[in-house]
């Protein structure tokens, strides 16, 4: 312990924010869902490692494909394009099947959703491969900046900003606005709500397009920084999960907040004592539901 | 060329129905049947999946598809990389299915099930992508051959060319589980035998995400090698990630990963793996014996063969030519054959099969190029030395009752 410097402290704890800030991006998309469609979505791993995918499949694949190899969907259009078109996916998704589970157990929802993440993942290999590709951040993101205490990359940098501000406009969206004000009524009292007049049914549609939206944009902005595998979502969901237990179901801000501290947590672990730290987030779940059984932002049913 | 095949097949299938009677008493079941098992859909399927069947039937095919007048033939299926699943597999092969020889196992776990359901039924395993050590020491089987490399090997390669080097301090990022640890303790011992010195050791979850903590710390030491002890992705992304934060790219402190195939290379790309030092048992482009094997691999596979997918091709070549100059397809007389063969061919060179089963040969210490040296796709190394397997395998270990007797 003694030999770790004030400067590699620092270092640690930046990149668990880096961290946090996935966790915080992709258990809101969850926490969304949940909150108003009341299921459990597990192929939120493979609809984040899908728009991966398609960002390299934009990126690296379409030019030589239509035999025009300079072009190249770039990142910044990827960014948009690629959440869009998994969003797409994901609401015929729900459409066509999650539609007909809505009545009936979460648990049938979980199997479903499991079941889908299982054959995308599935699909991915067969036409990809395990090993993985990767694609290198636009030039403008690239190099290190000098942030005093480490040489910290552009890009990650680039991460933090941009899925923060993400998760502020998300958390404003939904508790601030008139919009959210709709979306939350819609989980209390769907039949009042849809007496004045709103079409729940396209509303929730749209609110799980979003959540998968938002697992895509992490999904983009992971690519650069992970290797782009048929496996990248399957390993993050099961603390993604673990956040949304701690924060609390269905709580966005609870969500949020838990993202970034976990991943704090889990950077320190890392200095601290390493091989526990994939176990700490699961340890501090089992203490959040003995001491706060509805998550720390949730509230008791 | 094709003509002569076909006639040279001809004549065998002459000679064969001519001696129809003889054969079937040297070759048991009338066949000689090679099954490949290994993992067709997981993490270790890119290195080792359908590839290794491909190279098994370069083999086979190169043979004239016969073996004493009895014909080859060739099965595979996934163990996803689960003990259970592959003992289940093997011991329906070698009841019901004819099979007289298994290869490949990329998990270690699978090979030593297999490798001692085959003692009990008098069949060969040869384990071309399976790198643990037990295989050779205390669960050693007078029926199996480790026919590529084994992890000290491959740690005694790379450590002692990079002590050569100077590079006398070292550091390592570990994978948490067994074979990390075996790596790691593997390759310590060679850098201390030498006259290096550990400076620490980080070990990380398996499989990790985001290697940045563990790399910055492992920079942090100041060491002049990073070594990775882990392997597949848990590589790549430590890899990666360095490189984001510039970590190895300077002489002072290089990254050596104890295991990568070719295949983590190109999903790398040289830009992120540039100057790193690693050693191999086989590169395509070795030698002009090398690259037309490969160029044969590649016609049907549209990628280059890994070490261990031409690992593949060897053992299943090695193992028919032992069967015929044996006479026999029976397992003890096969591999007392292979014993006493010289192996050498486009991918094994200057082998020699101890009685533990360590397939002793030359190994490869390559650097990666920079992208500009690089002419084509997979054209990715500098060879740097060939190390004589002397200097790098393991001496017999006491724990093998094998080694005790001879």
């Amino acid at each position: 312990m003694s030999d770790i410097t004030l400067q590699a402290f620092m270092a640690q704890l930046t990149i668990g924010l880096i961290g946090g800030c996935f966790y915080a991006m992709l258990s809101m998309g969850l926490a969304i869902i949940f909150g108003l469609l009341n299921i459990i979505n597990f192929t939120h791993g493979a609809q984040f490692m899908m728009a991966a995918f398609l960002a390299w499949i934009g990126l690296t694949q379409v030019g030589p494909w239509l035999g025009q190899p300079d072009l190249q969907v770039n990142f910044w259009l990827a960014l948009v394009l690629a959440p869009a078109l998994v969003a797409v996916f994901g609401m015929a998704i729900e459409r066509t099947l999650l539609r007909r589970l809505y009545h009936l157990d979460h648990l049938y929802g979980l199997l479903l959703t499991f079941g889908v993440a299982l054959v995308m993942e599935g699909g991915f290999r067969y036409v990809f491969g395990v090993s993985g590709q990767g694609y290198e951040p636009p030039e403008i993101l690239q190099g290190p900046v000098d942030v005093g205490f480490m040489l910290l990359p552009k890009y990650r940098v680039f991460v933090v900003a941009a899925s923060l501000l993400i998760c502020l406009a998300t958390w404003y969206l939904f508790e601030r606005t008139k919009l959210g004000a709709y979306l939350r009524a819609g989980t209390e009292n769907p039949r009042l709500l849809q007496a004045f007049g709103i079409n729940v049914p396209v509303m929730i549609t749209l609110t799980y397009g979003f959540g998968v939206a938002l697992a895509g944009i992490a999904g983009v902005l992971a690519a650069p920084i992970m290797q782009i595998t048929p496996l990248m979502g399957g390993s993050l969901l099961n603390i993604v999960f673990a956040v949304v237990v701690i924060g609390g179901l269905g709580s966005i801000l609870g969500a949020m907040l838990t993202g970034l501290g976990l991943g704090l947590i889990e950077g320190l672990t890392k200095v601290v004592y390493p091989e526990a730290s994939t176990v700490v987030v699961f340890v501090i779940m089992a203490l959040a539901l003995l001491l706060r059984p509805a998550g720390l932002f949730g509230r008791e049913a | 060329m094709r003509s002569r095949v076909i006639g040279c097949t001809l004549g065998l299938s002459l000679a064969a129905l001519a001696s129809g009677a003889l054969a079937a008493e040297k070759v048991s079941d009338g066949v000689v049947k090679v099954g490949i098992l290994n993992d067709l859909s997981g993490i270790y399927s890119d290195f080792t999946g359908r590839g290794s069947a491909v190279a098994a039937q370069i083999a086979i095919d190169e043979m004239g598809a016969k073996v004493l007048g009895a014909p080859v033939e060739l099965v595979a299926a996934d163990h996803q990389n689960k003990p259970d699943i592959a003992a289940n597999l093997a011991r329906e092969w070698f009841d019901q299915g004819k099979v007289d020889m298994i290869a490949d196992f990329p998990t270690s776990s699978t090979a030593l099930a297999v490798m001692e359901i085959a003692k009990q039924k008098n069949r060969v395993t040869m384990l071309s992508a399976g790198v643990a050590m037990a295989a050779i020491t205390d669960k050693c089987s007078p029926l199996s051959a480790q026919w590529m490399v084994n992890t000290y090997a491959l740690a005694a390669g790379t450590a002692k060319a990079l002590l050569k080097a100077g590079k006398k301090s070292w550091t390592f990022v570990t994978a948490d589980y067994t074979f990390g640890h075996s790596l790691e303790k593997d390759a310590a011992a060679v850098v201390e035998a030498e006259g290096g010195k550990v400076l620490g050791v980080s070990r990380h979850p398996f499989p990790g995400g985001d290697f940045s903590s563990y790399m910055l710390k492992a920079q942090a030491t100041g060491a002049q090698v990073i070594a990775l002890a882990n392997a597949g992705s848990d590589t790549i992304n430590a890899v990666k990630q360095a490189a984001e934060y510039g970590i190895g790219r300077s002489d002072k402190q290089v990254i050596a990963p104890l295991l990568t195939y070719i295949t983590d290379v190109k999903s790398l790309g040289l830009a992120k793996a540039q100057d790193m030092y690693l050693t191999e048992a086989f590169y395509w482009d070795y030698d002009d014996r090398s690259r037309a094997f490969a160029e044969k691999y590649f016609s049907k596979m549209k990628r280059m063969p890994s070490a261990s997918q031409a690992a593949i091709y060897s053992a299943v070549l090695s193992y028919l030519k032992a069967i015929e100059a044996a006479g026999t397809d029976e397992a003890g007389a096969v591999m007392s054959q292979l014993r006493s063969m010289t192996i050498d061919d486009a991918v094994i060179r200057n082998g020699k099969l101890r009685a533990d089963g360590a397939l002793v040969h030359d190994l490869l210490l390559l650097q990666v190029k920079k992208p500009a040296e690089s002419k084509r796709d997979w054209d990715f190394y500098h060879v740097k030395a060939v190390l004589k397997g002397d200097e790098v395998y393991p001496k017999p270990s006491d724990a093998c009752p094998l080694n005790a007797k001879g």
